[in-house]
């Protein structure tokens, strides 16, 4: 649904330059939630305002829905009639919801419909629809300084698809809310995801949003995308940063002769009781040092830290039989392990 | 004094009214290009910023007295006049425009960015972004702008009278002034005060009632409607 190839974005400043973006190649599939996780100045808001030419890049393409929108461009900072078309197919919601104070919710959702000079009565019925959809028709004659940041967001997003898009870029759009109204936020963006047949791309620092809603996540360093892949695939990518933070394990080995290891669930395994399995097939007492599971896409997913008795030479046997459960089984060594490995790039391709 | 004072008061009316009117119509445009041609805007257009710039910087720093004198032949080509209240229209005009443009330059300075790019995300163009985004942002910024502009012209058009306008300057000039009518002189003053004063009200009254868009009633609101939440998906022991 959105591929960029090769997009580099370098900003020059008074003789030096700044790469925010170096040579990201992003893959989002159609309907799917993709979450780009990055710290601040990571180049990921770069990224999701290049993905609908909010920002030139300064080289590489763009193609959402089929469409080349680098090759539409128009002059200068200035969007020809081509791009301009392209955009109102692309819904894009802000962390701080930029809706127009002077005007009420209702017309801050028919701006999007004026641009494509809908006429009044169409653009007042496709309004009230959209605000039913995200909850707040009765809301409709307020001014925005009157709601909440929730309400205020809800009313970005129905903005945001007023022009009936097939994509919806969200640019930390729950940065600047309170952890319950993040997660009624997020369950929106889900249903609509899921109601609509619609692809989201969101940016954001929360590892919790991804967690929450994503099927696939990237994650951005130093204007590079050095991981990426649906959380499954993420998960069976042995040393994959992103998914230790998704999956963040601890727990310390007890005692000198004891084996810790990982165990990643993903796939058919995860949803039999293997751990009891081994413990009875084998006769060994395992402690669980540390777990988290969870449901991603109806899938059970995640990491484990068990404890074996015995070296690591004692307990080949008990290791294998996981593996051959279909588990991916890591000897736990201290936090630094695996994060050499994990900056090699990653991609869905590869994975698979 | 009576019929003096009245013809006087419609004079000055007159002038201020008009200049008013037509800055407003010149200077919002100058304004709007200004903003937008420069470095990093919408149109950004190093050349034009600079021209636009500069005249506006001349304009303003241009002794009023004199560009009427300077303007002289320009209003009598333009009007067929250069004398009276009507000739007076052309000077205090120009004067005006490089003000209102710069105060039209700032209040647009001051609308959130955020709200032109979500225009521009929406897929709106530079109309769009002039009429449904910046000008209509800014609205209690350009009111505000037209009552500063109105009581500087008022000031303005006291000046205007000394040399030929007409109005209540000329009048507290010729008769309070070389005639020594004091009296006059003082009721003139305090008409000018008292014109300047109900004009200031006047704007601060609309820029509030715009300002407050919303939040009069935002007081008044009950309780926040609840969104339910659903909870998170529990943990699974898969194992």
């Amino acid at each position: 649904m959105i591929t960029t190839t090769g997009l580099t974005k370098v900003y020059r400043s008074g003789g030096r330059e700044v790469t925010a973006l170096d040579g990201v190649d992003l893959h989002v599939r159609e309907g799917e939630v993709y979450g780009v996780i990055g710290q601040s100045g990571a180049g990921k808001s770069t990224l999701i305002r290049c993905l609908n030419l909010l920002e030139r890049p300064t080289s590489g393409t763009v193609t959402v829905a089929g469409q080349d929108l680098t090759a539409l461009g128009g002059r200068g900072p200035r969007a020809n009639a081509a791009l301009r078309a392209a955009r109102s197919h692309i819904g894009m919601v802000f962390q701080h919801f930029n809706l127009l104070s002077s005007r009420t919710v209702q017309d801050n959702v028919e701006l999007p419909l004026e641009i494509l000079r809908t006429g009044r009565r169409d653009r007042a019925r496709k309004a009230l629809e959209l605000l039913d959809l995200v909850g707040l028709a009765d809301k409709a004659k307020a001014y925005p300084a009157q709601l909440s940041g929730g309400q205020k967001q809800r009313v970005g997003i129905a903005r945001a698809l007023a022009g009936d898009p097939k994509v919806l870029l969200s640019d930390e759009a729950t940065s600047a809310l309170d952890p319950e109204t993040t997660r009624s936020i997020l369950t929106l963006l889900r249903d609509l995801n899921r109601q609509l047949g619609l692809t989201v791309v969101l940016i954001t620092h929360e590892m919790d949003v991804v967690k929450t809603i994503c099927d696939s996540a990237a994650l951005m360093k130093r204007g590079r995308i050095v991981e990426q892949g649906t959380v499954t695939e993420l998960l069976a990518t042995p040393g994959s940063e992103l998914a230790r933070e998704l999956f963040p394990v601890g727990g310390e080995s007890s005692a000198d002769d004891r084996t810790v290891v990982d165990v990643t669930f993903h796939g058919a395994a995860a949803t039999r009781p293997v751990i009891s399995e081994l413990a009875r097939t084998y006769n060994v007492d395992i402690s669980i040092l540390g777990a988290a599971m969870d449901t991603v896409a109806g899938k059970q997913v995640g990491r484990m830290r068990i404890e074996l008795p015995g070296r690591f030479e004692d307990n080949v046997v008990p290791i294998g039989f996981l593996r051959e459960q279909g588990l991916q089984v890591d000897l736990a060594d201290g936090d630094g392990a695996g994060a050499a490995a994990s900056t090699a790039p990653l991609r869905k391709e590869d994975a698979q | 004094m009576r019929p003096l004072l009245t013809d006087a008061t419609l004079d000055t009316l007159f002038m201020v009214w008009w200049s008013t009117f037509y800055a407003v119509l010149i200077g919002i445009p100058v304004g709007v290009l200004l903003h937008l041609s420069a470095r990093g805007a919408m149109l950004q257009n190093a050349a034009l910023n600079k021209v636009l710039g500069a005249l506006a910087n001349i304009g303003r720093s241009f002794p009023f007295m004199i560009l009427i004198i300077v303007l002289m032949p320009f209003t009598r080509l333009l009007l067929g006049v250069s004398i009276g209240p009507t000739g007076a229209v052309v000077p205090l005009t120009i004067a005006a425009v490089p003000f209102v443009g710069r105060l039209v330059e700032a209040a647009l300075r001051e609308v959130d960015h955020g709200l032109v790019e979500a225009a521009q995300a929406m897929g709106g163009g530079t109309w769009t972004v002039i009429f449904k985004v910046l000008l209509p942002q800014a609205l209690p910024a350009l009111v505000a702008a037209v009552t500063t502009t109105v009581i500087t012209l008022i000031g303005y058009s006291a000046i205007a009278g000394a040399v030929g306008g007409g109005g209540l300057g000329a009048l507290a000039y010729n008769y309070g002034y070389l005639r020594y009518e004091t009296g006059l002189m003082i009721v003139t003053v305090v008409e000018l005060v008292v014109i300047v004063t109900a004009v200031q009200l006047l704007g601060d009254l609309i820029v509030r009632r715009l300002a407050a868009r919303g939040t009069r009633a935002a007081s008044l609101r009950v309780g926040l409607r609840r969104v339910r939440t659903e909870e998170p998906a529990p943990v699974t022991e898969a194992a």
